[in-house]
């Protein structure tokens, strides 16, 4: 009986959103891409098909069209075993301050319309009694932060949505949720900026470890690249008479 | 705190276009733009703009043939693979694939690559760019044989596809041409089906040159042949050699010599890397001798017995450590790859032996290896022999190149361009008769005022 597995990720023209499914695709689950940049999306499910011969599609879907979700996720070719929701805006945070239209762009695309999602999901998950949720919020969301606070702070929100879903979830048994948070990643969205060596990490090292936690090693939270832990908690212990000071 | 502090305020890197860029052997190192252009259409905006301009792979190329005079096109953000028929093995990538990654998905399903370089960290683009040779290229030929088509993005805009049979001229100068002609974007190769991922290899000893060669030429039925040249032997055992030879082990083979192993083995994980400061002073004639000996005996205390050999370790001994360039040292190294045609090549060979040896700082090892007929007019094989050594670059090198170079010229034998970083134009021209035919569909594409690297403008391409 070989009963094959499927993951949907959201975002799956990202580059995070393409190593993440790629990973699953290499342990035989069947792959479904949704994205609002189609072409993209497909040459990514092109890629992956014919890396590991699995089977894959790839639905349209704009998440910032909230209206929609109920009818995207109803009208699933099929109700995938995990859904991996990678979406997410860094945004100008200078532009942000002055252009309210893009700091709700960057508010909604992080927190709005991903949590909007996954709830969905959730429910749909709990009735047929099984699933991953697994959502990929950031550790700019541990820390307010002068440089990028509408994505930070969109990002908690995120993380907080996620945290109360799992516990909700968590008393019915059987649906996970899973929180991932990446650091620094090299990707597009990054491509302009100089990261640190030491504390980034490529999107393969994301989706091995998406992976890791919803599979082979479950677990509810997890910072990515492993020494974040270790500096948000002390960045989050640092009192805020001081950090305000601090440029980081 | 500086030990938490998170280096934000994220700034845009100081000068994204202007960056120093070196090939695989860290000479020369020159400025240039560098663009990543993520998708095919992104390709060939940035090729519209501008001039001066070529493609770059994954930069394996080791001298300045993958530097464009003002701007460089990377080809990684081309990542994609685009579709696979099992039935016919033909597999379609975009350029900036790699050989790694052709083998990692298809290496376990059966299926290998019948030419590959010696190592797997070079792209489809750069592999039909430099027409590569293998093992194999006295029976095979070069990477342009399994190579059904490709498309090209031309200096004016248009994206042609090109094959024996269509643009077959533009094909042809492609195959070698070092992205002179366009930026490939993707390719349809021809998989090579496996019974087994292992090789069967025979070593063999050769105790000077002339032996390595009748060695080689009585073995010119074996699949991939190839021997490793001790450069600092002298007199009667000048040009010592282990002779390697091997074939795909087919099920047979693997049941007789290593029932217990999987037949399909995914590829080796590095495990090596070389610190970015390699002491200088390990690299001396001492330790190369000692290498060399003990190189030597464990491969002549192999001979005859055939074995099964992984094919990552067999096909790539290099890739196992990481940065291995490093160890030659800021100043870097050249890589000095000829062919001599086979009527004059134990000659000539034995004299440009003679002299490394004399000279006595070439790298540990040489290889030496039969070539076929060429593929495109600029391919770089010739029916001969070829020699590659490394080369720390010192102030009194390129002097001591010059003198190996007219021995290369008199034989009418030629330089590989993917090894060169300083050749002479006389040197080059008189070693590419076919040069004109590349000239000529630079003009016809107008690729001749637009598409220029740090070797076309060394040489005059
Ligand atoms: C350890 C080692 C072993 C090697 N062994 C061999 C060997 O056995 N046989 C052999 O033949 N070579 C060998 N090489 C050389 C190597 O195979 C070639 O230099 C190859 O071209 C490198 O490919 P790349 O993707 O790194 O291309 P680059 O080095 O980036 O570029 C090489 C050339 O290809 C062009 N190019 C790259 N991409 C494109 C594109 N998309 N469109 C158009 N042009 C493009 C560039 O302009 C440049 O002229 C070896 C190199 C190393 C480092």
């Amino acid at each position: 009986m070989t009963d094959t597995k499927s993951v949907l990720v959201i975002g799956g023209s990202s580059d995070i959103g393409h190593a993440t499914a790629l990973r699953y695709a290499k342990a035989g689950w069947r792959v479904m891409l949704a994205a609002r940049d189609v072409e993209a999306a497909k040459r990514n499910a092109d890629d992956i098909r014919t890396r590991s011969g699995v089977e894959t599609s790839v639905q349209v879907l704009d998440v910032l069209q909230t209206g929609q979700l109920a009818g995207f996720v109803a009208g699933l070719p099929l109700l995938p075993d995990t859904v991996v929701c990678v979406v997410g805006e860094l945004g100008d945070q200078l532009r942000a301050q002055t252009d309210p239209e893009l700091a709700t762009t960057i508010m909604r695309t992080n927190f709005e319309a991903p949590s909007l999602l996954l709830e969905r999901f959730a429910q749909t998950f709990k009735q047929r009694g099984s699933g991953t949720i697994v959502g990929v919020s950031s550790v700019a969301g541990d820390r307010g932060r002068a440089s990028n606070y509408y994505y930070g702070a969109s990002k908690a929100g995120f993380s907080q949505f996620l945290s109360g879903l799992r516990n909700r979830l968590a008393l019915a048994g059987k649906v996970r949720v899973v929180t991932v948070k990446p650091g620094f990643v090299r990707t597009r969205m990054t491509a302009h900026m100089k990261l640190p060596a030491p504390l980034t990490v490529d999107p393969d090292r994301v989706a091995e470890d998406i992976f890791r936690a919803d599979v082979t090693k479950p677990r509810d939270v997890i910072y990515v690249a492993r020494r974040f832990w270790l500096v948000m908690t002390i960045i989050c212990a640092l009192p805020e008479s001081i950090f305000k000071r601090m440029r980081i | 705190m500086p030990a938490v502090a998170l280096p934000e305020r994220v700034s845009a890197a100081s000068d994204p276009s202007g960056i120093r860029l070196s090939g695989w052997g860290n000479y020369p190192k020159v400025s240039t733009e560098l663009l990543a252009p993520q998708t095919q259409a992104g390709a060939r905006d940035y090729l519209l703009a501008r001039s001066g301009v070529v493609a770059r792979g994954a930069g394996r190329a080791y001298g300045d043939a993958a530097i464009g005079v003002q701007s460089t096109i990377s080809s990684r953000g081309l990542n994609r693979m685009r579709s696979f028929d099992a039935a016919t093995a033909r597999l379609t990538v975009e350029a900036g694939v790699t050989i790694a990654d052709i083998l990692t998905a298809f290496e376990p399903r059966g299926f290998f690559l019948k030419v590959v370089p010696g190592t797997k960290f070079v792209t489809v683009g750069g592999a039909i760019a430099a027409d590569v040779h293998g093992k194999n290229h006295h029976r095979d030929g070069g990477f342009g044989t399994i190579v059904e088509s490709f498309r090209l993005a031309l200096p004016g805009g248009e994206i042609v596809s090109c094959s024996r049979s269509e643009n077959a001229a533009l094909f042809a100068a492609t195959v070698g041409g070092m992205g002179l002609t366009g930026v490939i974007l993707d390719a349809t190769l021809r998989l090579l089906p496996i019974e087994t991922a292992w090789l069967r290899q025979d070593t063999r000893v050769a105790g000077h040159l002339d032996a390595a060669i009748d060695q080689l030429e009585s073995s010119a039925s074996a699949t991939y042949s190839v021997a490793w040249i001790d450069c600092l032997a002298r007199g009667a055992a000048l040009g010592r050699s282990l002779v390697y030879l091997a074939e795909h082990a087919t099920r047979r083979d693997k049941e007789m010599l290593g029932p217990d192993l999987a037949p399909f083995p995914g590829p080796r994980t590095q495990r090596l890397s070389v610190p970015e400061r390699f002491p200088g002073w390990l690299l001396n004639r001492a330790s190369m001798r000692a290498f060399n000996e003990l190189y030597f005996r464990r491969g002549a205390a192999r001979q005859g017995e055939p074995r099964l050999v992984h094919w990552d370790p067999y096909f790539f001994p290099l890739d196992a450590i990481a940065d291995w360039n490093r160890i030659y040292g800021r100043r870097g190294f050249v890589q000095y790859q000829c062919v001599i045609p086979l009527d004059r090549a134990r000659r000539v060979l034995a004299e440009i032996l003679d002299r490394v040896s004399r000279r006595g700082d070439a790298s540990f090892l040489a290889v030496l290896k039969q070539l076929g007929d060429g593929g495109g007019p600029m391919s770089f094989p010739l029916r001969g022999y070829t020699l590659t050594m490394d080369f720390p670059v010192t102030d009194t090198l390129f002097a001591f190149l010059d003198q190996l170079d007219a021995l290369v010229v008199d034989a009418r034998g030629r330089l590989y361009l993917a090894k060169d970083a300083r050749q002479s134009r006389a040197t080059f021209e008189s070693g590419y008769p076919g040069l004109a035919a590349l000239r000529d569909i630079r003009r016809q594409t107008g690729a001749n005022t637009r598409l220029a690297s740090h070797l076309s403008a060394r040489l005059g391409i």
